[in-house]
């Protein structure tokens, strides 16, 4: 009884932070604050989402973890990877003033 | 309750769709197409438990591990490496 | 009308959508992220019309093989299309 309204509260609140992770994807102003919302969120929805079910059904708990921790692994990999990519090309934040963007100053030489 | 979740997840995926299609640059749709996907990964899970089903779970599994190499590759060739 | 109907007629919808939009696009990169769209979206379609193989099939093949072909072939060539 305990299991089954802990898991289906999971699922719930999983299911409200998918949806709230896209919607951070249509309102943001620029592709670093999408990119915020869409992840971080859309992690933690997954997340829950998954070992809600877990939980739910006790047998294949072991298969959802390994499904959460690959989650874990996977998201932030791709987040940074696109993030780097697209100040690389040119993409500028969304600022209200001048001269925010330390990762602008950054020379090629002091990176290595 | 599955009529909840299932109306979360259809909204979820409209608004992913929707900046998908209008967003400016590249990155927006990448990051459109990265949310598309992780939400189809919790997705997958949960029609598994409504089916009642424990190998459905493995499609789940391969989207967890084979979905960050799509992107990884098109934000190295936005890089300028590859 | 179940759920489970919405959730098909919507998915079909977009899947249509991401379709026309990788048809239709110029910019060749914008064409290889709306595959990919197609491939998870039919990917969950499988799933649900009780076919988990060939839903793991094309979620393996599609999100991950085909997107590096395709972006590898566009560094080769060129971007943009005339």
């Amino acid at each position: 009884m305990i299991l089954n309204i802990l898991g289906n509260v999971l699922i719930t609140i999983g299911v409200i932070f998918l949806f709230l992770g896209a919607l951070g994807i249509f309102r943001m102003p620029d592709v670093y604050s999408r990119m915020q919302a869409g992840t971080k969120a859309t992690t933690l929805g997954a997340l829950s989402t998954v070992i809600g079910v877990g939980i739910l059904q006790p047998e294949w708990f072991w298969k959802t973890l390994l499904i959460a921790i690959f989650i874990a692994i996977s998201n932030p990999i791709s987040s940074h990877a696109l993030a780097r990519g697209s100040h690389k090309i040119g993409i500028k934040p969304f600022m209200k003033k001048e001269g925010l963007d330390s990762y602008e100053n950054v020379s090629i030489e002091e990176e290595k | 309750m599955i009529y909840i979740y299932a109306a979360f997840i259809i909204l979820a995926v409209f608004f992913a769709v929707l900046r998908g299609l209008l967003g400016p640059t590249t990155s927006d749709r990448v990051v459109a197409l990265d949310n598309l996907t992780t939400i189809s990964t919790a997705g997958l899970v949960l029609l598994g438990f409504v089916f009642q089903r424990f190998i459905y779970i493995d499609v789940s599994l391969i989207y967890g591990v084979l979905s960050f190499v799509g992107v990884l590759t098109i934000a190295r060739y936005l890089e300028g490496g590859l | 009308m179940s759920w489970l109907m919405i959730i098909v007629v919507v998915l079909s919808v977009v899947l249509i959508i991401a379709a026309l939009f990788a048809v239709y696009q110029k910019d060749l990169l914008l064409a290889v992220i709306g595959t990919s769209a197609v491939s998870v979206v039919l990917s969950v379609l499988f799933y649900i019309l009780q076919a988990p193989d060939v839903a793991l099939t094309e979620a393996a093949i599609g999100v991950a093989l085909t997107t590096i072909i395709f972006v590898i072939t566009i560094k080769k060539t060129k971007r943009f299309e005339e």
